[in-house]
């Protein structure tokens, strides 16, 4: 991500997953332009405000081994001027025409937008054009926004024991996936990219056949078709997108744990991760059903987490689960305790242990099953507040392997998840050797 | 009623732009039979409703040792209300996926409730509850207890936290705006329920309210729910506002040695409240110094020419009775010295000559044009109403906020920055190993 403004990109990639759901009552068109441009638009005439995103279907997970960082670097440098606008001129033209915009990147997908008074979506579409073919490069530009990259690392992970843990445990997860590597990349690598680096990655990845323009708001999907036609229609594929393939990630054997002792950590924390499969990579409800788990396990105070470990036994604070299942090629359910003060991380994990095991041995409860369906699908009725989420929805569907429909009709298939879905899902995921332990510790204990 | 936008997108897109009046808003003020007031904007298009309140008073009304009372409060608003105990409390909000949130600040203790509209009659149902019969039950209390001790604990050590917190102990030394109103270890342990249910008594009070409602409800509907919900609460004065508040001066700096790579600095100077008559200017002017848009001084002078940060920014800072113009930057520590003297030149330069008329045109097209951006979604309106509501800026403000900014001159801008920025009386606040920065001063 480009600035501070947006929440920690590893949070974010666990929010994102959320809003499990019910048939969202939400408009989609949904085309192709004659140059293989996926377009979405998604009209919501509350304000007289777009949101105009451009995604690309490249993310770290697309980079070259020494590489790391490479397609987050890109996505900052592709504010720094092309053949037609100054350095500088495109912040510029958004903010005097009053609009706000960012940029984030990710494993499966890197994405541009901007949201701004829905009479300026051409302008929007003029300049992303301009960019997405004609981008130009200095060292003089590049090497002070390295440096900015490199701050942005420092902010967000060196300085932060949680952000560090997270790392090692993806880096741990994966044997041979890139999904291993940060977005950010390592300090090591980071520090090397160049002018050139970037160029080439924009050359191999840019290109309207691998984007997808996702337009929500004020607009028709007539109006939007036409401006879209003027402006990308005309471009020219440099290169056809091959399929995405990455290295597998062989199936897990050994459970795997990392501690990091970090004295700047003020209290402990127990994490844990397991591979699961991600939307695009699973079949049947096997992926909802994760999702509804995680929150029967772990999301509010009535979950099983929170009631066992927090209110029962008062050996946590905080408890959680989640289910990352937005990914292209695989996704993690995890499971978090923060102990009480005093009380060891150990006896924490200990607990949640026994919550699984008793999960995998007598299942969930239909009451738990309904109520968090239930939730799941109040919560997709909350998201059609908010134009922007649903862009970002149909964005994130759209570049990790699935349909924007698929996502707003996400619903119709949840009210089918049964007791036995669930039961199968977690005897396939929630399985040691699938699994990576994180704990933090403020200082080195002595082992028992 | 909706004003027509002004349609500029012709030739060349850099040309005169104007929002003047771009975004219009219909409010409604409605009075229950009962005499509480809200303001409303009525919006049936998606089946939601959105209601945020406040109350007079805050963590500044907290009892000394006890800082964090009003936070706790926070905590305890859905642990048990009237004939629910907190487990039948939870499942029935859950059941209606109601969200009802609280937040305390320095001046205000904040709620918003957001519900499906279908569920609308239980939803106010559950708040009119947790408003006028919350329960204070130990276990609870216990558990809510453990949890703050555990953000306490580690905003202790957060370098961010660290370093606003020092930033404001300097500023306000031992005033109450220099408490923490989250609490710490220490303050949180003393807390009993008797200060909450004090702490209860003394906020939640039917005249120091104030609510804005956005979504799919009418006026009358709302007008008799308001009696329901908040007809409960007693007519007490609200907590007396504190004496007036003054900001230290600088030059201060204060180091906070931690064994990170990049020191977070926090520096500012007094500001003005919002309430000043030269408001609008002086916010103008720390936009363009300092402010949200890529083009500010000092992101392109620290972050885009020298890369020595990922973010920067400085700006006003009003609170109910002190103004503050702060600000903060994360850099790598061997340039902390260097980002901080960029920082004060660029700040000197603003003073000593405010910004160019090019700055001022470029920077009303973008504060006109993106105000519509804070009223596309049914909470962002309801939050910016009560914001009005609290600034007591006027029901018509929204329709007339832009023309505001219209009018506004280079001298008066120019004014402001020679008025408030003032780079030699710097608090400044570092955690971090900085290069080139020690501690000075005395600070408090």
């Amino acid at each position: 991500m480009r600035a501070v403004k947006i929440a920690v990109l590893q949070l974010a990639l666990i929010m994102l997953i959320v809003l499990p759901a019910r048939a969202l009552d939400v408009e989609v068109a949904n085309f192709r332009l004659a140059n293989g441009m996926e377009v979405v638009v998604i009209p919501n005439n509350r304000a007289p405000v777009v949101t105009h995103m451009m995604w690309y279907r490249v993310g770290s997970a697309d980079e070259v081994s020494g590489k790391s960082g490479l397609a987050h670097f890109l996505e900052h440098l592709m504010f720094k001027g092309t053949s037609k606008r100054a350095p500088g001129e495109f912040d510029r033209l958004i903010d005097i025409n009053g609009g706000e915009g960012n940029a984030f990147t990710t494993r499966d997908y890197t994405a541009y937008f901007q949201r701004i008074a829905s009479d300026r979506l051409e302008l929007m579409m003029e300049l992303e054009a301009d960019r997405m073919q004609n981008l130009v490069l200095t060292d003089e530009n590049v090497l002070p926004e390295l440096d900015v990259v490199r701050e942005e690392r420092r902010e967000r992970t060196d300085n932060d024991p949680s952000a560090l843990l997270g790392e090692q445990i993806d880096a741990a997860m994966y044997t041979a996936h890139p999904y291993g590597k940060p977005v950010i990349g390592w300090m090591s690598e980071v520090a090397k990219l160049t002018r050139d680096d970037a160029l080439a990655f924009y050359r191999a990845h840019y290109t309207p056949a691998n984007a997808v323009l996702v337009v929500a708001g004020d607009v028709t999907p007539e109006q939007v078709k036409l401006l879209a036609e003027k402006y990308y229609g005309v471009l020219k594929n440099s290169f056809t997108p091959e399929p995405r393939v990455r290295t597998p990630e062989p199936e897990p054997i050994a459970a795997r744990r990392v501690t990091l002792i970090d004295p700047r950590a003020a209290s402990p924390v127990v994490q844990r991760s397991y591979l699961a499969p991600s939307y695009a990579a699973s079949a049947g409800r096997e992926a909802l059903a994760l999702d509804l788990l995680a929150d029967i396990l772990g999301s509010g105070t009535q979950s099983r987490l929170y009631k066992s470990l927090v209110i029962d036994q008062k050996l946590a604070a905080y408890t959680a689960a989640w289910y990352s299942g937005d990914q292209l090629d695989s996704g993690t359910f995890g499971v978090y305790g923060a102990p009480n003060p005093g009380t060891d991380v150990g006896e924490v994990e200990a607990a949640i242990d026994a919550v699984l095991a008793d999960l995998l041995k007598n299942g969930v409860t239909q009451q738990e099953l309904d109520r968090v369906r239930k939730q799941a699908i109040a919560e997709r009725v909350y998201a059609l507040d908010n134009q922007a989420a649903l862009a970002r929805m149909a964005g994130v569907a759209l570049t990790t392997g699935l349909s924007a429909r698929s996502i707003f009709d996400r619903d119709v298939e949840i009210e089918k998840v049964t007791l036995d879905d669930i039961r199968a899902a977690a005897a396939k995921i929630i399985v040691l050797k699938r699994s990576v332990t994180g704990i933090l510790l403020p200082e080195p204990q002595t082992p028992n | 009623m909706r004003l027509l936008l002004f349609r500029i997108i012709v030739a060349g897109f850099t040309l005169a732009i104007s929002f003047t009046a771009a975004y219009a808003v219909e409010i409604k003020e409605v009075t229950s039979p009962g005499g509480i007031k809200a303001w409303l904007v009525e919006n049936d298009s998606i089946p939601l409703i959105a209601m945020n309140f406040s109350f007079e008073g805050g963590s500044t009304s907290d009892p000394a040792g006890k800082e964090g009372t009003a936070h706790f409060l926070t905590g305890m608003m859905d642990e048990g209300a009237g004939d629910l105990d907190g487990a039948a409390f939870q499942a029935l909000r859950d059941e209606l996926a109601v969200r009802i949130n609280f937040d305390s600040g320095m001046d205000k203790f904040q709620g918003s409730l957001q519900t499906l509209s279908r569920n609308r009659a239980q939803a106010f149902d559950l708040l009119k509850k947790v408003l006028t019969a919350p329960h204070f039950e130990n276990t609870a209390m216990e558990r809510v207890r453990r949890q703050f001790l555990v953000s306490a604990i580690n905003d202790e050590q957060e370098p961010e936290s660290l370093a606003s917190r020092a930033w404001m102990e300097l500023a306000f030394g031992s005033q109450l705006y220099a408490r923490k109103s989250s609490g710490t270890p220490q303050s949180l342990a003393a807390i009993t329920a008797d200060d909450l249910s004090a702490m209860h008594k003394l906020l939640f009070s039917r005249k120091g309210l104030k609510v804005a409602v956005v979504g799919d409800i009418d006026a009358a509907s709302l007008a008799l729910a308001l009696d329901d919900i908040f007809g409960g609460l007693p007519a007490t004065e609200p907590p007396k506002p504190v004496s007036a508040i003054t900001v230290a001066k600088g030059p201060l700096v204060k180091v906070i040695d931690r064994d990170i790579p990049q020191s977070i600095i926090v520096f500012g100077h007094e500001g003005i409240l919002r309430n000043d008559p030269a408001f609008i200017p002086a916010y103008i002017m720390s936009e363009i110094l300092g402010g949200s848009g890529y083009a500010s001084r000092l992101t392109r002078e620290i972050r885009e020419k020298r890369g020595l940060t990922y973010g920067i920014g400085f700006g006003l800072s009003p609170m109910d009775h002190a103004g503050l113009n702060v600000g903060s930057l994360g850099t790598r520590n061997e340039k902390a010295g260097e980002a901080l003297a960029i920082v004060k030149e660029t700040l000197k330069k603003m003073a000593d000559e405010g910004p160019t008329q090019a700055e001022l045109d470029d920077i009303k097209t973008y504060l006109t044009g993106s105000y519509a951006l804070r009223f596309d979604t049914n909470n962002k309106i309801a939050g910016q109403l009560l914001g009005i509501q609290e600034e007591n800026l006027g029901i018509d403000y929204i329709n007339k906020r832009n023309s505001l900014v219209e009018a506004i001159t280079l001298d008066q801008v120019k004014a402001q920055a020679r008025r408030l920025i003032d780079s030699e009386h710097l608090i400044v606040t570092v955690v971090g190993k900085p290069e080139g920065l020690k501690s000075t001063g005395t600070g408090g």
